[in-house]
């Protein structure tokens, strides 16, 4: 019983089938099972919903279409034509991020996004993509990239550092942003939801508090997912063009 | 916390990295281009949907130009052979009045010759009946009958006194 009302139960991984490869854990666990369903839903919202190539969508096909049309505009907005070639990369992390946050709004379901792992995985893939790029494209002329523009140079030696700063820091904001809000939500719907059964009749206000904070939380999953995929195009946007 | 324990790292990275590239492959050669192709296919026929309106539009104005433009030439020469067929009849009616008023004066005269000559034999016949009546009552009263001559003189001056 200790367990069931332990708020931080839920995010415990649990291994579904153990496997190792040369000593290392590659067990499929419930956060790679849920995973496994992102891409499976994903993919049967972006695939089989188009599959008629419709000229007038219907209601699945509109919704993969403005889902695609969401993303397309956003990367254009933000890196303009050369941002082309991350639209896959770009519209795949989002899709990915959405999902497994949503995904973990359904009860009983695993949210693989509160786990540190799995978004600073992510983060630090963003993170070591951008600067290969930024580095491949502009070569020695990316380091200019930590001092802006029209700063004296006598500010030099107190800006380069707080630069480099928070340049390194990107993937730690990134995934702890995406991975502590999504803790943080789950937690607290938990711990209402342990409130209600105790307090007999007066447990409709917690009820009350689980349907606005569950409606919140359905918000801040698509926020959360829209905040990661937009830092990733500002990051791609410095990348491509430096300051 | 069960975030925290490094133990799980590595089977939520691995699939993790797993899952990603599958989607990412589903995305980028399957879902992305196809939904790039509707939505450009669907651009496309929109605009030439467009284009052809917006010719058909310049088709009706063309011909909706050409109307009027034809509307007001019959209506110009409406109005020409209006007053055309005014003129000629109003010319028709002047000569045809002019040419009755000529028969009228003509019959006018005519009819004022024969007032004259019906008065001018009147006068005669009413001198030849006074000659007569003169010579007649002057032989009643004093038994002789003057002159022809005289008495017609006689009633030529009484009748220059009346008239």
């Amino acid at each position: 019983m200790a367990e069931a009302h332990n708020p931080l139960a839920q995010f415990e991984i649990k291994t579904l089938i153990p496997i190792h490869i040369g000593g290392v854990d590659a067990s499929f666990t419930n956060s790679a099972a849920f995973m496994v369903a992102s891409v499976v839903c994903v993919s049967a919202l972006m695939i089989l919903s188009v599959r008629s190539r419709a000229l007038v969508p219907g209601r699945w096909q509109l919704l993969a279409e403005l889902a695609y049309s969401f993303i397309a505009k956003m990367l254009t907005d933000t890196v303009g034509k050369e941002g082309r070639p991350y639209f896959p990369l770009v519209f795949s992390i989002f899709m990915f991020v959405l999902f497994g946050n949503m995904l973990g709004m359904l009860p009983y379901t695993f949210t693989y996004t509160s786990h540190l792992a799995v978004t600073f995985a992510m983060a630090a893939f963003v993170f070591v993509l951008v600067t290969v790029v930024a580095i491949a494209k502009h070569g020695m002329k990316f380091f200019s990239f930590f001092l802006p523009h029209g700063v004296p140079i006598a500010m030099a030696p107190l800006l380069i550092p707080i630069e480099i700063i928070s340049y390194l820091s990107r993937p730690v904001s990134l995934s702890v942003r995406l991975f502590a809000n999504m803790m943080a939500g789950h937690t607290l719907l938990k711990v209402l939801g342990g409130f209600v059964l105790p307090l007999g009749i007066f447990g409709v206000v917690p009820v009350l508090g689980l349907v606005a904070v569950s409606g919140l939380e359905l918000l801040i999953a698509f926020l959360q997912a829209y905040i990661f995929t937009i830092l990733t195009c500002i990051y791609i946007n410095d990348a491509v063009h430096l300051h | 916390m069960p975030q925290f324990n490094i133990a799980t790292f590595p089977p939520q990275i691995i699939w993790l990295a797993i899952t990603f590239v599958v989607l990412y492959i589903l995305m980028a050669r399957v879902a992305l281009p196809r939904i790039g192709n509707v939505l450009s296919e669907r651009q496309e026929k929109i605009d030439d949907n467009l284009e052809a309106a917006e010719q058909l539009r310049t088709q009706a104005k063309a011909d909706a130009d050409a109307y009027s433009s034809e509307l007001a030439k019959a209506r110009e020469a409406a109005r020409l052979a209006i007053a055309e067929a005014t003129l000629e009849v109003s010319a028709d009616a002047a000569q045809k009045q002019e040419a009755l008023g000529q028969r009228l004066t003509a019959q006018i005269k005519s009819a004022e010759a024969e007032i004259d000559k019906a008065k001018a034999n009147a006068r005669t016949s009413i001198r030849d009946a006074a000659i007569g009546v003169a010579q007649a009552a002057t032989q009643r009263l004093i038994g002789t009958a003057p002159a022809e001559p005289t008495t017609a003189a006689a009633v030529d001056r009484a009748l220059q006194a009346r008239s």
